[in-house]
């Protein structure tokens, strides 16, 4: 029997206060004036409480780099982001490309305890965009695969990335494409712009981007599939869904947090803090990406948290690593981005960073709405709270974040998964494991 | 002066003036007896080498020298550089040592502006090129050169003066400099090139462009041709090595266009053959060998100014 | 320059016909000291010995109808504070066409004063080169000597307290073309 708990007064997606009882790791009862012998009161005034949040694009980095993070930091961090699951992308070593690797992780992720890790698969083997990898057999597997990724690489052979949206019809699985055209970012350092040229940083270009966004819409069109595109970072891009989708086929989208805040300006510090894959563009993409998260575009937010040793940032920007931390930080930053700026209530924040993510990896048991019966996966958020992001203060084991000495809104008070806290009074919950 | 000079950026007009007037006290140095100072004594300066490059090296080790500081030259290259912690590590050791200016060539661009803002080092930091960003005292000692040959006994000095850098912008540090520099100075820049090696956003940039160099050359005072990297070549960049000097090279015929005061200059090493031509490189407008004396003057007056007086700005 | 209200323009105690004087009078010892003019080279300490050393000059040649060689020696990169304050300007140095080797040198300043900035001429010189002698020219001595300096010629003995400053303004140097030697209340505390 694990404790009840009584959430006071608690205000479900932003609306009336109301009480939540959590039984038997179900919402037991909604209401006012709810009262329970035995169990543990949380005063949730002020709180909003969101299902709890499911991010489809994590990197935990076990097994093989385990000094940037492990599956237990990894879910650690996402628990204080208010996450109760996370999808743990294929780039690991040795490559999550079978079943035996994804299982692995997903039995890491099980006695952690802190969240629940649903393995990606790798779409070719060994990430080599050679061969396509043993996608029914992870699909099979304990971990039950659904979504596949060579993240970090694009699928950029046509008929390579024709081959795997065909295959994974036949479990329902979704191709999550990193759209990057090897020969138009071969060397790319940041986005492609005039600060580019000015910098002597190798440009990214937004078309080797939107080529491929285009080209797998078409293949996803023509041969019926699922198509999920990873981080989505231009208006082009944004324009290029929202025509797929108006056309009716089967495409989701994600942005990430630092796409929706930060721009490429901040590469003349030179500071690697500030490189991520795709890389930080400019303020009209942001702009975009935002009214296009706003309007149902883009699907979801997903994290892409991307923990990196120190020494590989603290160095200059061509031999730094692509990536930055983003659990702990996505809520406040969709709260900053979206929800104070008008463009997005807390129910579309629980739609897109909660029930569309768990929608499009098939996960059953998250994203369901706080409603009596549901799994009680709950996170409770106080957006009156600020905060200063300190990097030393992060429950990630690499401290590779750029908001650091940033203020930013909003705090996860708790985090409930499956009726039990991972997170409560702002902290880890040592219970937990 | 900023405490550093990572970019031409750095260098208001009065900096770059007072560069250029520093330096043509100090170029009459190599006309004396002794051709030392005494303003850098007991300072150390490192020449800190990730990438060959004798002559620029050796142009600073001599500016330093002739300035009576410490000369540590340390040629990094061949260490495990492409996996970054060489710089941190590096930067510590010139720490430890006492290093009071570091003279940085890297090809990673922004390694000098890492160096010097990444608390790894108190010292001033002097770029001497870094990956395909800048260069600022190449830039300087072509405006020094330029200032002697066009600007020293007009008013205004170079204002208005034209300037054409033809070739691969893109990937040239003295390119970007420069543009930066002589606008600075008030000078009219053109730059040349296949139109793949522009950069993207070269309008920006304050500068005129262009892919003819045959209109562009007779209008202009100086013409600056810059090398073609051998990688380049193979790039794909331009379909041969031939059509590139057929339509960007410097050769006799397109000499005999240039008006009879203007100069050709060129930072080197040259590709003789593919960017200039022999007789174009060895002809008395030419001003080549005077940039490289040119260049220890100017470096002996970056240095004497970022180091020579005190270092009030600097709080640990 | 000091945006603060403007000092007390200070007593005046040479005016330009004292001044004239005094160079005269400079030169004739400078004539007499070294019997001629000869192998004479006057370097003026820029920026207001110069002009000093170029009067002296012409003087001298009304005199004795020969022209001395005239130059000036910067000293910035010699002073002894180069590292108290932030880097200086350099100013001219152009030594004479025949050298100074084997000459008698003539170091020609305003206000010789700590001594210091003779002594930092004197390290210059000895880059330049090695002359017969060297002698010392200037046109106030005020005093408060920290080296053990003096000078050869001196136009006039000004004793003063050190929270005076001796201000001399050359024709040559200023927008009113006005020449003066004032002593003025010190504004700040520099050197």
């Amino acid at each position: 029997m694990t404790t009840p708990y009584l959430l006071k007064n608690v205000r479900i997606l932003g609306g009336e206060p109301t009480d939540i009882l959590i039984k038997d790791g179900v919402i037991a009862e909604i209401g006012v004036g709810l009262s329970a012998e035995g169990a543990e009161v949380v005063e949730a005034e002020g709180l909003i409480a969101l299902p709890g949040l499911v991010d489809l694009h994590t990197h935990l980095r076990e097994p093989g780099r385990e000094d940037a993070e492990t599956v237990e930091t990894g879910t650690r961090a996402a628990a204080m982001g208010g996450f109760t699951a996370v999808h743990a992308m294929a780039n690991t070593n040795p490559v999550a490309d079978t079943a035996g690797v994804v299982e692995q992780v997903w039995r890491l992720g099980r006695e952690a305890g802190y969240c629940d890790v649903y393995p990606v698969g790798a779409v070719t083997v060994g990430l080599k965009g050679e061969q396509l990898a043993e996608l029914g057999a992870m699909a099979d597997s304990a971990a039950r695969v659904r979504v596949f990724s060579d993240d970090g690489h694009c699928v950029s052979d046509p008929l390579l990335m024709r081959r795997a949206l065909e295959y994974v019809k036949a479990f329902d699985g979704v191709v999550a494409q990193h759209a990057q055209d090897p020969r138009l970012t071969e060397g790319a350092q940041m986005n492609e712009s005039e600060l580019s040229g000015r910098l002597g940083l190798a440009g990214w270009p937004a078309v080797a981007e939107e080529a491929i966004i285009a080209r797998d819409c078409l293949l996803t069109a023509h041969v019926g599939s699922r198509l999920h595109v990873c981080h989505v970072s231009t208006a082009g891009s944004v324009e290029i869904v929202r025509d797929a989708k108006r056309k009716g086929w089967n495409v989701t989208a994600e942005a990430c947090p630092h796409h929706l805040i930060l721009t490429d300006e901040l590469a003349a510090t030179y500071d690697p803090i500030y490189k991520v894959n795709p890389p930080l563009r400019s303020a009209a993409d942001v702009e975009a990406l935002r009214a296009g998260l706003a309007d149902g575009t883009i699907d979801i937010v997903a994290t892409d948290h991307a923990p990196h040793p120190h020494e590989d940032k603290d160095c200059e920007w061509a031999a730094a690593a692509f990536g930055m931390l983003g659990l702990e930080t996505a809520l406040s930053i969709v709260q900053h981005t979206m929800v104070d700026a008008g463009l997005l209530d807390w129910a579309g924040v629980a739609e897109r960073m909660s029930s569309a993510p768990a929608r499009i990896g098939r996960v059953a048991d998250h994203g369901q709405p706080i409603a009596v019966g549901n799994p009680a996966n709950i996170a409770l958020y106080d957006p009156a709270a600020t905060r200063t992001i300190e990097a030393s203060a992060s429950a990630s084991l690499s401290r590779n974040t750029p908001y650091a000495g940033m203020e930013l809104p909003g705090r996860i008070e708790a985090t409930f998964l499956r009726g039990r806290p991972t997170v409560l009074d702002g902290k880890l919950w040592e219970g937990t494991a | 002066m900023k405490r550093h000079l990572l970019s031409a950026a750095d260098l208001t007009r009065d900096d770059a003036e007072l560069v250029l007037e520093t330096a043509a006290e100090l170029r009459s140095l190599a006309d004396r007896p002794i051709k030392k100072l005494p303003a850098l004594r007991g300072r150390t300066v490192v020449n800190l080498f990730f990438e060959d490059s004798t002559r620029t090296r050796i142009s600073f080790e001599a500016a330093a020298k002739r300035l009576s500081a410490d000369v540590i030259n340390f040629a990094a290259k061949g260490s495990s550089v492409s996996k970054g912690e060489s710089l941190k590590d590096t930067a510590l050791t010139l720490e430890a040592m006492g290093a009071d200016a570091v003279v940085i060539r890297h090809g990673a661009s922004g390694a000098p502006h890492r160096l010097a803002n990444s608390g790894w080092v108190r010292s001033s930091v002097v770029n001497a090129g870094d990956g395909t960003h800048e260069h600022p005292t190449q830039a300087l000692l072509d405006a020094f050169t330029l200032w002697r040959h066009l600007g020293e006994e007009r008013k205004g000095g170079l204002e208005g003066r034209r300037v054409a850098i033809v070739g691969d912008i893109l990937h040239s540090r003295v390119a970007r400099s420069n543009a930066l520099l002589l606008k600075t100075l008030g000078v009219d820049v053109t730059l040349v090139g296949p139109p793949t090696l522009l950069p993207v956003g070269v309008e920006s940039w304050g500068v005129e462009t262009s892919y003819d160099l045959d209109a562009v050359i007779p209008k202009v005072d100086a013409v600056m041709m810059l090398r073609v990297q051998r990688e380049r070549m193979q790039g794909g960049f331009f379909p041969t090595p031939r059509e590139y000097s057929r339509r960007y090279g410097l050769d006799g015929r397109r000499m005999a266009t240039l008006q009879d005061h203007t100069i050709v200059m060129h930072p080197g090493p040259m590709v003789r053959g593919m960017e200039i031509t022999a007789d174009v490189a060895d002809s008395d407008r030419s001003v080549i060998v005077e940039q490289v004396t040119n260049g220890v003057a100017v470096r002996m007056a970056v240095l004497y100014l970022l180091l020579g007086g005190s270092e009030s700005e600097s709080t640990e | 320059m000091p945006a603060a209200p403007l000092a007390p323009e200070g007593r005046t105690v040479l005016d330009a016909r004292d001044i004239g004087r005094a160079l005269t009078r400079i030169s004739h010892e400078i004539l007499e000291r070294n019997k001629g003019a000869g192998d004479l080279v006057l370097l003026g300490i820029p920026r207001r010995g110069v002009p000093l050393a170029h009067r002296i000059a012409s003087r001298i040649s009304t005199v004795e109808d020969v022209e001395v060689p005239v130059g000036s020696l910067d000293i910035t990169m010699y002073r002894d504070d180069l590292r108290l304050k932030p880097a200086r300007a350099l100013l001219p140095t152009e030594i004479p066409p025949g050298g100074i080797d084997g000459k008698v040198v003539v170091l020609v300043d305003d206000v010789l004063f700590s001594g210091r900035t003779i002594r930092a001429a004197l390290d210059a010189l000895n880059d330049v080169g090695r002359p017969r002698a060297v002698q010392l020219a200037v046109l106030v001595d005020r005093g408060h000597r920290e080296l053990p300096i003096r000078a050869d010629f001196v136009g006039k003995n000004l004793p003063t307290s050190l929270s005076e400053r001796v201000s001399v303004r050359l024709a040559d140097l200023e927008e009113d073309g006005i020449d003066a030697v004032s002593i003025e209340a010190k504004l700040e505390v520099t050197e």
